[in-house]
């Protein structure tokens, strides 16, 4: 029963490294103090490990570009900026907790995140108690401007309703008013379904599908009741790895032959591990580099390219860029980085077009805080001349009060503190 | 080994009176706003550190104290998450209630299932408690429209406290939450030492030094083991209720086996024989994430490494290396 | 409808003989080493990746023969270095080592090959289906199917037919009494290990076939894998072959009429087991206390 513990010399290294190791991480706080000049604090919340990670990563690059673009330039309000990045590792009770700690311990300005949607949520909670911006760049549950919107919150990505609206007329016109759904089971996949079921059913169209687990990976089954169903188009709701696998059988059991394939979201980090049979389809591009008719995307392309591994960026990097700079010129217009001074000035204030990177003109809206960005209707293709990321051709832009509807639509009320 | 007696230092006195002891743990807990900012901790996070301390602290009452190794007790933290959560939306914002929802969810889960379990041991039962977990964390991801599955349940947030006479709000400010944490796990911790050292506490221990010869004594091992599986199962549920307030929020990653997976290294690696070493496990663990996981995108790759040192170079956790170097 | 049965029961024996192979690995160390391997499912995953990195060398062919291989080397070089330690130990710590092993791995495979998920490419001609009608069972799901039986044949021989089998077997009865009759059970353990990490890495190769890499594909798969255990019999492994197939086709089937409780019915199983018969179907009472 006795254990004979001994304390040799590799447990004393051992505990005497974790102790230097606990002590380092309180003296972090006074290092900052003793420079003098506050810098701005940007604390960014992200899955960066875990199933999301491959997005967060993105957005993380795009951030960290663009704050070192904008310091370049001078800062905010004449003031650096730094960016503190934080890992959600993709579960809402450190989400929370990390929130708590940029905003408590390293007194940050504004808060961004996360990609987890039901993360950010969570997050709006601790920040709209606590009173700090918030600017959601890439989550895309609809109640974030919707019936959960908060004053302090502002959101970057596109909302499902945006998504299912703009494609819906595209694919309908070019296939048909027959669909197929493969939905995943949680909050964002039924209210894109619910969505998109919406602006099909207007159109006269009719649909059966099913709703699978987040994290399925085989979709014989219901591939099986696609086939027999004998659709105009299939729609692939499903999201990273499984996406990815749903369109591989879809293409491996020869159904492309027989129907058309779609859906909202197919994003770039994705398709890049997609074989080519597999790079098709109809989708919906929150942004897209490839923009002949917008000299400041070039610009913005060739900058960051060398800085992400010679890639071209992805509609994540984007949205980074838009919300910092959105940060930027709210705070240049409040004069302030008062939280409600600074909300107030980023409704409706319009971004130029080296910040949106858009053939329109876009914005926050007022009512809802959604961004009213375009939205890119085209198809995926195996990778052309343009390299490994020309992957997408855009058929058609609809901007985004077309396909967002009305603020009221959203079940907003935004309730501003006194 | 010398013969004659040394006169103690005082660090080896702090060790050797439980009473000096107590009163040191508690005077640091106290002062935590004090002096945890000062230090560049937040009070948010001891918040958290006194919630895992409590569960760990639940889960040892069994596998410390009892000798069972349940390695399913996520299930239970997350029940009461759930059910303090689902009491305060869709009953009503009343905090002691829904605390009071959440602990007797997971209690009376856990006092069912125990009783399906008992006769098993070792292995098998490590197994079936984890799969246990995953079935409750099936459900709470599968029936979203109740709780909010994947995404989990959110609109609701901690109620202040109304007493008639005067109010503290827990909800707007942090601090005065650290304090109702801490009165409850004061409460709990309180219970379970009274627990500990009755007759009952002394017939756990002797099960666990030796199973069969407790069973030669007459002794009903079995509803034993349920006994003391079922008193952690409703600790753990009210560390977890208090989770759910923390968070304002509950999902089901608090039901899974990694968070069980979690509980267990901070109740080893503090000391799991004895009673204050899941505390110190909580202050190791939660530091030691929250800070790895600021600087490096590889945290995941150093708490896997502080696991295994741990398994391998300090069975007996911190209280263990404490308690061996300092002769107590 | 019966046609719809028919495929589903089909594709439910695919996915059933997957897990089986999953399964048997976990169930081999479990069984004689009392340890629950819960970096198993991470042990796939690095089979995977071996195949990944060795593709673009030596074919997917090759890197099927080989990965494995590595696999199994890799697993006994942990078992040495890591597991061994612990067998004499509290079962806890068991647990807990794999435990914190499984993060370790899981971020190495994150760190060496990126967190983006990575496709594995298999020979053009496992990707067509077999028949038209039979749309859904492409040959690489036949292979798959065909890989799983002749592993599952070759380890059953191996226990039966070899002398390392037999004490394995032997050792699972009653470790002690093996020790007195003078086999070095420590070997012997690492071995076990060995096997089991060889068809955890053998599950991975085909696995990314079939779904890609990426650094938590065996999250997944490990409770299924648990599931089959307990349903089948801990210590038993014609038990876990039983209860991989049993899950794999009742999942299945209840895809045919509720297809968002495929999920669920693989746990319903396991509760029923374990209240109408806890040590599983062909468990032996007594197995693992």
């Amino acid at each position: 029963m006795t254990d004979k513990f001994k304390l040799t010399t590799r447990r004393r290294t051992f505990l005497t490294a974790t102790a230097a190791i606990g002590g380092l991480q309180f003296t972090g706080p006074f290092i900052i103090k003793a420079r003098g000049e506050t810098p701005v604090k940007i604390g960014f919340i992200d899955p960066i490990t875990g199933s999301l990670s491959a997005l967060a990563v993105s957005e993380v690059e795009g951030a960290k570009w663009t704050v070192d673009q904008i310091n370049k330039k001078g800062g905010i309000l004449g003031r650096q900026v730094q960016l503190l990045v934080e890992d959600s590792a993709n579960d809402t009770g450190t989400g929370v907790q990390k929130a708590h700690k940029l905003i408590e311990r390293d007194k940050v300005d504004v808060i961004m995140g996360d990609v987890n949607s039901g993360i950010a949520y969570a997050i709006m909670g601790v920040t709209s108690a606590a009173k700090v911006l918030h600017i959601v760049p890439g989550g895309h549950t609809d109640p974030i401007t919707g019936k959960d919107c908060k004053w302090n919150t502002f959101r970057t990505c596109n909302t499902t309703a945006m998504d299912a609206a703009a494609v819906t007329g595209e694919l309908v016109k070019r296939f048909g008013k027959k669909w197929f759904f493969i939905t995943p089971d949680y909050a964002y996949g039924q209210t894109l379904q619910a969505n998109f079921v919406k602006n099909l059913e207007k159109l006269g169209g009719t649909w059966q599908g099913d709703m699978l687990p987040i994290s399925n990976s085989d979709f014989s089954a219901t591939l099986i009741k696609a086939k027999a169903y004998k659709p105009n188009v299939l729609l692939n709701n499903m999201g990273g790895a499984a996406q990815i696998n749903c369109m591989k059988q879809f293409v491996q059991f020869g159904m492309s032959k027989q129907m058309a394939l779609g859906g909202s979201l197919f994003e770039v980090e994705s398709v890049r591990s997609v074989p080519k049979e597999a790079q098709a389809g109809w989708w919906v591009m929150e942004w897209y580099w490839d923009q002949p008719n917008v000299p400041e995307v070039k610009k913005f392309v060739d900058a960051i390219s060398p800085a992400i591994g010679n890639k071209k960026p992805t509609a994540r990097h984007w949205m980074s860029w838009v919300s910092i700079n959105a940060i930027r010129l709210a705070a240049e217009k409040a004069k302030t980085l008062d939280a409600v001074k600074m909300a107030n000035a980023l409704e409706d204030l319009e971004l130029p077009p080296e910040v949106s990177l858009s053939p329109n003109k876009i914005r926050y809206r007022k009512g809802d805080h959604q961004l009213m960005s375009d939205l890119f209707v085209g198809e995926m293709h195996p990778p052309g001349a343009g390299g490994g990321d020309d992957v997408f051709k855009t058929a058609e832009v609809v901007t985004g009060e077309k396909a967002a509807g009305s603020a009221e639509d959203t079940g907003c009320k935004m309730t501003y503190p006194s | 080994m010398s013969i004659a007696p040394s006169t103690p230092t005082p660090v080896q006195s702090l060790v050797a009176r439980p009473w000096l002891q107590l009163a040191v743990i508690w005077a640091l807990l106290l002062t935590v706003p004090l002096w945890l900012p000062l230090l560049g901790g937040y009070t948010a996070i001891a918040a958290r550190v006194v919630v895992f301390a409590l569960a760990a602290m639940s889960l040892n009452l069994l596998l410390g104290f009892t000798g069972v190794l349940s390695f399913g007790h996520g299930a239970y933290f997350g029940l009461g998450a759930y059910g303090a959560g689902l009491f305060l939306k869709y009953v009503t914002a009343s905090t002691p209630l829904a605390i009071v929802a959440g602990t007797l969810l997971a209690g009376v889960s856990g006092t069912l299932f125990g009783r399906l379990l008992v006769r098993r041991r070792g292995v098998y039962f490590a197994m079936v408690t984890i799969a246990f977990g995953q079935v409750c964390y099936y459900i709470a991801y599968k029936w979203d429209d109740f709780t909010g599955g994947y995404d989990g349940l959110r609109g609701f947030i901690r109620a202040p406290l109304d007493f008639g006479l005067f109010k503290i709000d827990i909800a707007a400010s942090g601090v005065v939450f650290y304090f109702f944490v801490l009165f409850v796990f004061g409460l709990a911790v309180g219970l379970q030492a009274l627990i500990l050292r009755s007759p009952f506490g002394r017939t756990m221990l002797a099960i666990r030094e030796n199973e069969r010869r407790a069973r030669f004594l007459g002794l009903p091992v079995e509803r034993h083991i349920w006994l003391a599986f079922s008193i952690s199962c409703f600790f753990t549920g009210l560390a977890g209720s208090l989770y759910a307030l923390l968070n304002n929020f509950a999902d089901p990653s608090a039901l899974n086996y990694v968070m069980s997976g979690n509980i267990i290294m901070i109740t080893v690696m503090g000391g799991m024989r004895t009673f204050w070493g899941p505390l110190l496990g909580a202050v190791l663990f939660v530091m030691l994430q929250d800070y790895v996981s600021s600087m490096t995108t590889n945290w995941m790759f150093f708490v896997g490494v502080t696991f295994v040192l741990v398994v391998l170079l300090f069975p007996r956790g911190l209280m263990g290396v404490l308690q061996k170097r300092l002769g107590a | 409808m019966l046609e719809l049965v028919m495929f589903n029961l089909t594709n439910g024996l695919i996915v059933g003989a997957f897990y089986v192979l999953m399964a048997l690995g976990l169930s081999l160390i479990i069984n004689l080493s009392n340890v629950v391997n819960f970096a198993h499912g991470n042990f796939l995953a690095i089979g995977g990746y071996f195949a990944f990195t060795l593709t673009p060398y030596i074919g997917f062919w090759g890197a099927l023969l080989v990965s494995p291989f590595l696999t199994a080397i890799f697993g006994y070089a942990i078992e040495k270095l890591l597991i061994r330690h612990v067998y004499a130990r509290n079962h806890i710590y068991s647990l807990l080592l794999t435990f914190g092993l499984g993060f370790i791995l899981q971020d190495a495979c994150r760190y060496l090959w990126g967190p983006s998920p990575l496709p594995l490419g298999i020979p053009d001609a496992l990707s067509q289906a077999v028949t038209p009608e039979l749309f859904f069972v492409t040959w690489y799901r036949v292979f798959m199917v065909v890989v799983v039986i002749v592993a599952v044949g070759g380890l059953f021989a191996f226990l039966r037919y070899t002398r390392v089998g037999m004490r394995i077997r032997a050792g699972t009865l009653d470790l002690d009494t093996v020790s007195a009759l003078g086999v070095n059970v420590a070997a012997l353990r690492s071995y076990n290990f060995a096997v089991g990490s060889f068809l955890a890495g053998l599950a991975g190769v085909l696995a990314a076939g079939q779904i890609g890499l990426n650094p938590n594909m065996g999250d997944d798969l490990i409770m299924p894998s648990f599931i089959a255990i307990i349903v089948g019999g801990v210590g038993s492994l014609t038990g876990t072959l039983l209860g991989g197939l049993l899950i794999g086709i009742a999942a299945a089937l209840t895809t045919v009429v509720y297809p968002a409780g495929a999920e669920a019915v693989i746990y319903v199983i396991m509760a029923i087991v374990l209240l109408i018969r806890p040590r599983g179907l062909l468990g032996e009472e007594g197995m693992l206390t």
